[in-house]
């Protein structure tokens, strides 16, 4: 069974395009997290498609990259929440507008 | 919450298409990295802080929401022409087909990550090592260049350089707060 690779990437498109207009909606700083994970998700599988579709293996090596920086980015931005969290309530982006301690 | 458990299904989704498309290494370690570390993460995160009582739905910037939305459409509508537009082309592959072939998926992507990748690959690493321990001293209690006030629930005495004594793993404190930080 092949689905022709124009499928996979109009699901990339609408999943980038969700995580992108989830990212400018919500100040929820979680929300916003989870919203940059639904993009880099939606570049992931855009780019096994284009390796797929061009044949070529170095795509999804490079989706192996994109996988280690999201979890790496993930480590740092969840850190960065609780201990936001701990100084005030709620994780609000713009209450972290001033880049003071 | 619910947001979280839908992006785990979404990410299996995701999964299941690698697995279609015949990168077998990927999606297994899409379901064990994504669906498996990050979002347990998130859901650790969620439940410590119990953040999932209220949203905040006073606007500061009213019109920012339909704006939003608005440029979410026009960036899928751009993408769209984009794809109408443009062909992928490409050059035939140098370091080896994705597809074709009787070597696996894994020794494929495996042979190609240790000889054209092999630089990225050591950076790579050292990137884990670098944000393995900006997570520590961000989690540490009180996080960075803090003094001792903001814990007032810990009363512990002051070494002459502002540095922490050590402090022993309590109850809500993780192993990261054993370390010492000299500031």
């Amino acid at each position: 069974m092949k689905v022709p690779g124009a499928w996979y990437l109009a699901v990339a498109a609408v999943m980038f395009c969700i995580g992108a207009i989830g990212l400018l909606v919500r100040r929820n700083a979680l929300i916003m997290f989870m919203c940059v994970e639904l993009m880099l998700n939606a570049v992931n599988l855009t780019f096994v498609t284009f390796a797929r579709m061009l044949d070529d293996i170095g795509g999804q090596v490079f989706v192996f990259f994109t996988l280690v920086v999201a979890a790496a980015e993930v480590v740092i931005g969840l850190a960065l929440i609780v201990s936001i969290f701990r100084r005030r309530q709620g994780a609000t982006a713009d209450d972290v507008s001033l880049m003071r301690g | 919450m619910h947001a979280a458990l839908s992006l785990v299904l979404t990410l299996f989704s995701v999964a299941v298409f690698f697995v279609l498309q015949g990168a077998h290494f990927l999606a297994a370690v899409q379901v064990i990295v994504y669906a498996g570390a990050i979002v347990i993460l998130f859901l650790f995160v969620i439940m410590l802080l119990g953040i999932d009582k209220e949203d905040v739905l006073d606007e500061p910037l009213p019109a920012q929401r339909p704006l939003a939305i608005a440029v979410g459409v026009a960036l899928f509508a751009g993408l769209l022409l984009f794809a109408r537009i443009l062909q992928p082309t490409g050059a035939s592959a140098d370091r080896g087909s994705a597809t074709q072939g009787d070597v696996a998926n894994v020794e494929r992507v495996a042979r190609s990550l240790f000889t054209d990748f092999l630089w990225p690959f050591e950076i790579t690493s050292a990137l884990l090592v670098i944000a393995v321990v900006g997570a520590i001293v961000l989690a540490r209690r009180g996080g960075p260049g803090t003094s001792l006030d903001d814990d007032a629930d810990v009363d512990l005495p002051v070494s002459e350089n502002g540095s922490r004594p050590h402090v022993g793993a309590g109850s809500d404190e993780g192993p990261a707060a054993v370390l010492e930080y000299e500031a």
